[in-house]
């Protein structure tokens, strides 16, 4: 190799000023000195200590709790179970649609029946963590233990037990009244399916299971929560939301927002299991009933396994079929997803993206959202899109097999552009996609030979490439200018991997000021306007427009007050480079720094707002390419080289935005090969502990070469498309075709790990 | 009930501490509840995670498997005692400019594993840093920039 390679690269075609730069985020010296309030940290006088009573079986009914011995344990205070609930109305929204209010309580304190192993049941505040523990083995639960079903198909089964005696199915789009697992099947069409299908010269049909796995975010759930004695409520606490929380909250306490307070403390990792709200209400109701003193929860790693998250197992079905030219002529897949306990897998999400990436005239895809006795389902980073990529990737790349087209020019052929239309519906407006597997299929990785083999087994390479929407949704955010020249930014999005920067940055490159003279803050839901979540890839988006329409705000007031200065018109003055100057009299000049000096003497401080509900979302699309090495006598798989190509639509902070595509892919990585919740029949999760649970460690990584591909999304005025997301869509489908190319087997169920794939190769 | 309460003498972060702690009291229990010094991580408490990692004369521990009152007479050093009264320690700042943080609960106890293999090994590989953090999990960075950022501190070290 004559040239040397430089990896991390930045296909980037608009320059700016601030955006694009890698500054040190603002919230830096407090994480690496220990200094960072995280939930767990808090401290608070009066603390009493909250834990959680949780169902030993997957599925029983509720015959009877008895507190009497546990509270009689010296150093208990309240006990709560959902008899504290207090009468409200049928349906519960938060922010995310509505839901039931029996399935929306009964995730965060069961009532009459359980669901999953591991749902909250009772809750108990005690003087310490020990009190209340011991206190939990006190409380005397009766149950009646019924079958459980643990898989989609399983619950779909005609004799299957049932989960919820008043869940009906819904059936395209029209509520029938069928009592099932089954919460609703729904279908998108485009074309006509038969008619492609005798079109195509070669067709590959495939099923496929992928297993349970969970966000694995490594700080634990936790709240501390305070029922003032002026019946006001302060919650502190890891959340993707603060505001998701306060209306949680409100619902299942039935007390109104503007009673409660939210204080979002940093977050230790969400990839969307923190959107879900888990034991905030029961810490609040201890709260009053302990006599108005704060009660602490914090989950042990055990409970964040059988509390919350996961993402579904699924079930999927997925065939295509292609001319000899390789045009892709027809697609269909059917989804089957698990919900969990609760209705609301992310199969309509899955659905959305399962065939994105292509451009097919004929399309059916059916999904089917199946309750099981599992946690509940949360997010988790572009939900319910891996499924369908696992198996929509690995068709693929099998139709380009037998049709001997190399896979990236198969769908490359086939590539989404402007222009081409959703089965769901929406037609694509300016995407990345065909962008994205051009830098794929140009890159170093791609143009060289297989990495050699490190341990003497086989190795093989394989690509794949996967689409997330992203969202939009409310964002606010208010700029108030300091006197020396800088700029204090409130907003209210929790930030989980250097948003506060790349807000920041917006508001700098509006102003012509350094990144330096902003101050980012992420505020309580008391002192900032509505934001939603920092979820579905949107918080740079749409925040960081928030903070673009504030510093504009300010520039506005900047110029008016420059202008009342000078005594000339408003609109004869303008602002670059944090400067404001005349447009007529070159005489008339003053740095932002210099006006600011004067604001209280002139008028008064400048404070400036943005709020905003952006609708120009920038959908992403995402490809990896990878080298396996596996040991065929053991299945064991290693990862020799690793690339990730993104389309960002503009890189605000290119760091943090490598950093996503890294997570993402890593995430995608452990997905692929390892994790996975190991049930034993009766529903217990077998191995709830990071030793069983295994995620992966440095050591079984190469770095993660990246690539930003810059293609600008004009809804946003910096062209930014989300990019948390989109990168955990096809690593596993990239994993299992390397795999696939390097020892010969498909592989039809996840993880990957050596004893599936030495069960595909015996065979 | 609660048991009785362990007189314990130590050192942490080079200055002398005395604490009492219930002998089931681990020792990050200890450090958080009873020290307050919070810095340190709870992330699984059955030491698979590396949060609570801390340096224990000289060597480093996952704090969740040592008890409180294993640590008389020890010298221990946690994240709070990395930086000095003229700053942070380049192993800080390289995570900073590397962006070898996200969410940043790990951070901790990467920066105490990190300093530890860089004061034993000044130059160390790539395969030997991700060796030696191989009982440290991250969940958001997938390793890439914390690898790098330890490399960089181990030059910027040197020079
Ligand atoms: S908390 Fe000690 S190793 Fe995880
Ligand atoms: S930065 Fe979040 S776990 Fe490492």
């Amino acid at each position: 190799m004559t040239t040397t390679y430089e990896p991390n690269k930045v296909l980037s075609n608009k320059e700016f000023k601030v955006v694009g730069t890698r500054p040190v985020r603002p919230d830096g010296a407090d994480k690496v000195t220990g200094r960072a309030q995280y939930g767990a940290d808090l401290q608070l006088t009066g603390l009493l200590y909250g834990k959680t009573l949780r169902s030993p079986h997957a599925h029983a009914n509720i015959k009877s709790i008895d507190f009497k011995k546990a509270l009689a344990l010296e150093g208990v205070k309240a006990v709560v179970s959902a008899k504290d609930f207090p009468e409200t109305k049928d349906t519960a929204n938060y922010g995310l649609g509505d839901s039931p209010m029996n399935y929306f309580r009964g995730n965060i304190l069961a009532d009459k029946k359980v669901l999953y192993k591991g749902q909250a049941i009772a809750a108990v505040a005690a003087s310490s963590v020990h009190v209340a523990e011991a206190a939990l083995s006190l409380i005397d639960v009766k149950y009646e233990v019924l079958d459980a079903v643990l898989t989609a198909p399983e619950g779909m089964a005609k004799d299957a037990p049932i989960l919820h005696d008043d869940l009906f199915t819904k059936e395209f789009e029209k509520q029938t009244k069928v009592n099932s697992n089954i919460a609703e099947h729904f279908q998108h069409k485009m074309g006509d399916i038969d008619e492609g299908f005798a079109g195509a010269d070669v067709i590959v049909e495939r099923t496929f299971d992928t297993a349970t796995v969970h966000q694995g975010y490594i700080e634990p759930h936790n709240v501390t929560a305070l029922w003032n004695d002026d019946d006001r409520i302060h919650v502190w606490t890891s959340t993707q939301g603060a505001f998701t929380v306060r209306a949680a909250v409100s619902e299942a306490l039935a007390v109104p927002v503007s009673k409660i307070k939210v204080t979002p403390m940093e977050i230790g990792g969400g990839f969307g299991g923190k959107i879900n709200v888990y034991e905030d209400p029961a810490a609040a109701l201890l709260s009053k009933k302990a006599g108005h003193k704060p009660v602490k929860m914090v989950m042990t790693r055990a409970e964040v396994f059988e509390g919350t998250g996961p993402t579904p197992g699924s079930h999927m079905t997925v065939k295509m079929g292609a001319t000899n030219e390789g045009k892709i002529v027809a697609a269909q897949a059917n989804l089957a997803m698990e919900a969990g306990a609760y209705p609301g897998s992310p199969v309509g999400a899955g659905a959305m993206c399962v065939f994105t990436a292509y451009d097919i005239a004929n399309v059916t895809i059916d999904g089917y959202d199946v309750v099981v006795n599992k946690p509940k389902t949360a997010a988790y980073r572009a939900p319910g899109a891996p499924n369908a990529a696992f198996a929509a990737e690995q068709v693929i790349d099998e139709i380009a097999e037998k049709l001997n087209i190399d896979p990236l020019e198969l769908r490359l052929q086939n590539a989404a552009k402007e222009g081409t239309r959703r089965a769901d519906g929406p037609i694509h407006p300016r995407i990345g996609c065909v962008e994205v597997l051009e830098a794929m299929k140009e890159h170093h990785h791609y143009q060289s030979p297989l990495t050699p083999a490190k341990n003497g087994g086989k190795v093989g390479r394989g690509v794949g490439i996967g689409f997330w929407f992203n969202i939009g949704m409310q964002s606010a955010c208010n700029i108030s200018v300091n006197n020396d020249g800088t700029v204090n930014l409130v907003e209210g999005s929790t930030d989980i991997g250097g948003s506060r920067a790349s807000i920041a940055m917006h508001a700098a490159e509006v102003l012509g000021i350094s990144y330096e003279d902003v101050k980012p803050q992420v505020a309580d839901t008391d002192s900032v306007g509505y934001t939603a979540i920092t979820g579905g890839s949107r918080t740079t988006f749409a925040t960081g427009w928030a903070a673009y329409e504030a510093a504009n705000d300010v520039k506005a007031q900047l110029i008016d007050r420059a202008a009342t200065i000078w005594g000339v018109d408003p609109d004869s003055v303008e602002m670059e480079e944090g400067v404001l100057r005349s447009k007529t009299d070159t005489e008339l000049n003053m740095s932002f720094k210099d006006l600011s000096a004067q604001l209280n003497d002139t008028g008064g401080p400048i404070v400036g707002r943005g709020a905003v509900d952006p609708s120009g979302i920038g959908g992403s699309f995402c490809g990896q390419i990878v080298d396996v090495e596996v040991d065929p006598e053991t299945g064991k798989t290693d990862i020799l080289r690793f690339t990730v190509v993104q389309d960002a639509g503009k890189a605000i902070h290119p760091s943090y935005v490598e950093g996503q595509m890294q997570g993402g892919s890593v995430q995608g990585i452990g997905w692929a090969l390892n994790e996975e919740y190991y049930y034993s029949e009766d529903g217990r999760m077998n191995n709830p502990t990071f030793l069983d649970y295994r995620m992966p460690t440095s050591l079984d990584l190469p770095m993660i070469d990246t690539v930003i591909v810059e293609v600008a999304n004009p809804g946003h005025p910096y062209g930014v498309r989300g990019v948390g997301e989109a990168n955990i869509v096809s690593p596993q489908a990239a994993v299992a075709n390397a795999i696939k190319s390097a020892v010969g087997a498909r592989m039809e169920k996840m993880p990957m790990n050596p004893a599936a794939i030495m069960e595909q190769l015996w065979s | 009930m609660p048991a009785t309460k362990v007189h314990v003498t130590t050192t942490i972060n080079g200055e002398p501490v005395e604490f009492l702690a219930e002998p089931r009291q681990s020792l990050l229990e200890v450090l958080r509840d009873v020290v307050q010094l919070t810095g340190s991580k709870e992330g699984c408490n059955d030491g698979n995670c590396g949060a609570c990692t801390v340096n224990m004369d000289g060597r480093i521990v996952d704090s969740c498997l040592v008890l409180g009152v294993e640590a008389e007479g020890a010298d221990i050093q946690t994240v709070e005692g990395i930086a000095s009264a003229d700053g942070l320690h380049p192993i800080q700042q390289a995570f900073l400019e590397n962006a070898a943080l996200q969410c940043g609960i790990c951070t901790p106890g990467f920066l105490v594993s990190s300093k530890a293999l860089l004061e034993k090994e000044p130059n160390p590989s790539e395969e030997r840093i991700r060796m030696w953090l191989a009982g440290n999990l991250c969940r958001c960075t997938g390793y890439d920039k914390i690898v790098k950022a330890v490399m960089a501190a181990a030059k910027e070290m040197a020079s």
